[in-house]
Formats: structure tokens, sequence, C-alpha cells
């Protein structure tokens, strides 16, 4: 398997303050990560540094092995144009922690705008296919509600819905169960759940044990910017090996 | 039993637990206030009718070829100056938040500017210009002299259009920060760029913000067209003055001004209302009723109600 995501020495700060202290680690392709850790540990800060919501300070970041914001002629570091980083943003599908669905667009019309605005796909297409992948989170009659006619698992599902109808190769969640009830939790769980069948490859920034044993094919623990502990979820969350580690499971498990 | 004692609220309310009698507050302040407030319209209304105006003028003239000209032209003049001003205000907000320190410096000074000087002092300034600028020479294009090219018309739409696009501006400028974050993140996270998200993203949900206080300016500016008498432009305040030099009722004439600019910015108001509901979709549960269905709902509610007074008396 190749790697999807590869950073090596990835730092980042906002003016004095370092969040990310130097992060190296490997998603393969196909595989679901899963990123742990206290909150201002950093790991929602290193998930939007892969699809450059923020700019790093230093090391290196590769996603499907092009480098992340930048261009390599040499041993010089060209800063991509704005344009250029949406085009590499396509490939790349994202789900926040307050689901941001455009309040001004139905739910279908949330699905269909990047496809039509951004691949110029037809409008009658793009809804055919919308159709289907709300139909695939389950909101298949729900497709002419507003958002704010939604509940938040049923807005959330629909972000999964927006953010696949781009047919991204990487998906990532940044906590996307933390803002819903908890009887909601257990619906956007289940798409994700379908969705890594599939065999997609996801990130998932997470607070959800359960969730990151079943389906969890990695994992890590980050604390303080750097990555505590790593390995198979199953491992780490029954048999963790670091102090830090074991005194954060005692208190989420 | 209890399964019916709960239900009956939600159904019936009238035949729920017995409803409390109580003599309510008296609030004799307002009777009082009332009172006060019919007397002096009355007084008012009486000194107006003892007056010296002759009445009778304002009906004669109300529809006068001149008069509806004049009311044309003020509208063309408010449309239009509107136009420039929304249009302009949208790109100097648009250029005053780009990350472009020089787009963002032109659109800071050009709204201290505008906004810093009075509009009818700019009116007056643009139609001067020809001191400065004797011929408009526009190479292969268009070569004028400035008076003629600068005609009232122009001056009129230059000077309140361009005065309002700093006010729009900084309008437009609240309504687009006024946008959540996450909107311009979601919306780059699928690729979208800058300026797609900004059309399709950010400015529909900043009209919400942008609409109400724009409707505002849109009255203004039509009360503010009536400046534009001072650079000889025949707009509705001109109209009527001139009719009144001529048929010797001055002041009647102001007040048939008045009446019309009335009726014009109470057409603008009804507008702005249908506008705001518009915009307002996708924002709460359910649009505001009209004021058509409210009527409705008010009419239905009392007919509802008198059933069960309707009973006692």
């Amino acid at each position: 398997m190749t790697a999807m995501v590869k950073a090596e020495g990835v730092h980042k700060s906002f003016g004095p303050v370092e969040v990310l202290t130097g992060i190296d680690l490997e998603v393969k392709s196909g595989e679901v990560f899963c990123l742990i850790g206290p909150s201002g540990s950093g790991k929602s800060t290193f998930l939007r540094c892969i699809n450059h919501l923020e700019k790093i300070n230093a090391g290196r970041l590769y996603v499907d092995g092009e480098l992340v914001g930048y261009r390599q002629k040499g041993d010089k570091l060209y800063e991509l144009k704005d344009s250029e980083v949406a085009v590499k943003r396509r490939d790349i599908g994202m789900v926040f922690q307050r689901f941001n669905l455009f309040p001004h667009m139905t739910a279908v019309e949330n699905v269909m705008e990047a496809p039509v605005q951004v691949k110029g796909v037809s409008r009658s297409q793009a809804r055919a296919r919308a159709q289907e992948l709300l139909d695939r989170v389950g909101l298949a009659d729900k497709a002419g509600n507003y958002p704010s006619q939604l509940s938040g698992g049923q807005q959330q599902r629909v972000a999964i819905a927006r953010a696949l109808a781009m047919d991204p190769k990487l998906m990532l969640f940044d906590e996307p169960t933390s803002a819903l009830d908890p009887e909601l939790v257990g619906d956007v769980l289940d798409v994700m759940r379908d969705l890594a069948e599939s065999g997609m490859t996801m990130i998932v920034v997470t607070h959800e044990m359960g969730f990151a044993r079943e389906v969890g094919d990695s994992l890590v623990f980050m604390d303080g910017g750097v990555v505590v502990e790593s390995g198979h979820p199953r491992e780490v969350l029954t048999n963790p090996q670091h102090e830090r580690t074991k005194a954060f499971l005692s208190k989420v498990l | 039993m209890t399964v019916d004692i709960d239900k009956t609220p939600a159904d019936t309310p009238p035949a729920g637990p017995e409803a409390i009698k109580a003599i309510p507050v008296r609030h004799y302040g307002r009777y009082v206030s009332a009172v006060v407030a019919i007397a002096l319209l009355v007084g008012v209304v009486y000194a107006f009718s003892q007056g010296k105006i002759n009445w009778d003028a304002i009906p004669d003239y109300f529809f006068d070829d001149r008069i509806l000209d004049g009311v044309g032209k003020t509208l063309l003049l408010t449309v239009l100056s509107m136009v420039i001003g929304i249009v302009g205000g949208v790109l100097l907000a648009v250029m005053r938040l780009s990350k472009n320190p020089v787009t963002s410096s032109i659109a800071w000074f050009y709204i201290w500017f505008f906004r810093g000087t009075p509009v009818l002092v700019q009116l007056i300034v643009w139609f001067n210009l020809g001191l400065v600028f004797e011929y408009i020479n526009l190479g292969p294009f268009y070569k004028d002299e400035w008076s003629d090219f600068m005609t009232p018309f122009l001056t009129a739409l230059l000077g309140l259009g361009l005065n309002e696009a700093a006010y729009m501006a900084e309008i437009c400028r609240a309504g687009l920060l006024s946008v959540d974050e996450g909107q311009t993140e979601a919306s780059h996270a699928l690729g979208m760029s800058h300026s797609k998200t900004l059309r399709r993203i950010v400015i529909p949900q900043a009209m919400r913000v942008i609409v109400p206080p724009t409707g505002n300016e849109v009255i203004n500016m039509l009360k503010t067209t009536s400046l534009v008498s001072v650079v000889q432009y025949p707009e509705l305040l001109r109209a009527a003055q001139d009719i009144g030099q001529t048929s010797g009722a001055p002041a009647e004439m102001l007040f048939l001004a008045a009446a019309w600019y009335l009726l014009m910015t109470s057409i603008f108001s009804i507008g702005q209302y249908y506008l705001e509901r518009y915009y307002a979709r996708g924002s709460s549960r359910s649009l505001p009723a009209t004021p058509f269905q409210k009527i409705r709902a008010n009419v239905l509610s009392l007919s509802s109600r008198s059933k069960p007074t309707g009973g006692k008396a």
C-alpha cells in the first residue's frame, strides 16, 4: 500500500503559540486513520494543514506523493497560487465539527454546488448524483429541506454527502460527532462505517473510542503538538504504553 | 381518564382547567396620552386649514405633466444612483477586505473622501469641474468640452452615485463580515475559488444583513435627489418650485412635492419588506408572514376566539 498522506516534522504555530511541534506520520491508502487526544493537542490543526486551510511553518507534508501548498524545484520551494491550491482541494473531502452547510441552499443544492461550480457538471447530472448520495446517507426524503429544518445528525450526513460529491480520494473528518446530541451520533457513525467499508481513505479526529476500535486501521494519540503513541487502535486503546496515553484513556473510556 | 385530562388542553383549550378570571391592570396613562395626541393633531390640522394656503391648488396640479415628469426623473435618478452605489459599494467592500494592500488602501481612501465631504458640495464640484478639465478627451472615442459633456443629469448621477457607493461599501463590508468563517472554509475545502466562494456562498448570505439598511439607503436617496435642483436638473422638487413661481402658489407646490415623496417612499418600504422576506429563506424554519397573511390570521383567530365568548354572551 502506498502512502496517501505523509508528514515529516510538521510544525505549526499561531503567533507565539506552537501548536504542532514536529509531527511524523504516514496514512496508507484505503485505511481509516484515527487521531485522538485532549483538546488543544493539535489534532484538528493537523487535519486542517492537510488541505492547506492552515499553512505549516516547517517540515513537509505530502498528499498522494505531492507537496501540500508548495512546489519544489531543485532545492527551492515555491508557494502555490490560490487557484492551484483549490485544484488540489477538489480531491480532499472535509467534514467539519459544526457541519458548515450552506444555509441558503437546500440539502440537494448543497450537495450539487461544488460539482456544478467547480467541475462544470450539468445541473441535471449533478442533481441525480446528489440525490443518489443523499439516498446513500439515508436522507433521500430530505433533499428539499433547508439545513435549518434538519437535525444536527441529518445536517452532518448531508455534509458528508456534499464532500463525497466531489469523488475525493481522501476524506478528513474533524470531530464529526462532537456537536451532536448523543442519540444522533450513531447515524453519522453508521454512514462513516459504510464509507470505510467501501475502501475510502479516511482521517478521523474523534472522541468516539468505540468507533476508532471497531473501524480504525491505525490510531495516533497526540498531545502537546506531537505524536505520543501510535499503532493499531485495539492495541493502543487496550494496552497503552505511555503514561500520558494511559492517563487520557482512563478518563475518556 | 388521566390520558383525557392530558390531551384536553392541546385540543380544546376552553374545556381545560377553569380559566383565571381577574380584573386586568388599567392603563390610564394610555387613555390620557391618546387624548392628548388626538387633541394636538386636531389642533395642527385646524391651524393648517385656517392658514393662507390655497389647498385647491394641490389637486389641480397633482397630476400636472411637469410634476409627473419630475416624479419620473426623480425615480430614474434614484434607481440609477442606487445601481451605481450598490455595484460600487460591493466592489469597494470586497477591495477593502482583500489581502492586496494596494486595493484595500484605494478603497479606504475612496470611502474616507466621499464619506467625509457633504454630498451637496460634491454635486457642485462635479458641476464646476470644467475649471480643472476644460476638455474631456477619451482618445479616438470621445472628445468634447467639459461643460457639454457634464450635463445636469450626468452631474446628478455621478454626484449621488459615487457618494452612495462609499456608504454602501460600509454596509456591504458589515454584511460580508457577518457571514461565518466556516462557510468560506467549507467552500474552499470543496475546491471552490475565492471569487466563486464570494459569489455563490458569502454574498447571498450577506444579503440578509445588507438588504435592510440598503432599503433605508434607497429611501434616503429618493429624498436626497431633491438636492440635485442646485445643478439645474428638473426633478420633482425643481418642477414643483417652477410651477409654484408661475402659478403663484409656491408653498402649496412644496406640500404637493412632499406628498409625492411620501407616496414614493411608502411604496419603496413595501418593496423592501418583500425583499427582506426573500433573503430570509433558509435562515429560520418558516418565513415571516406577509401583512396580508397576518391580517388573515388575525381575522381567523378573532372569529375562532369569538365563538366561546359569543357563547358566554
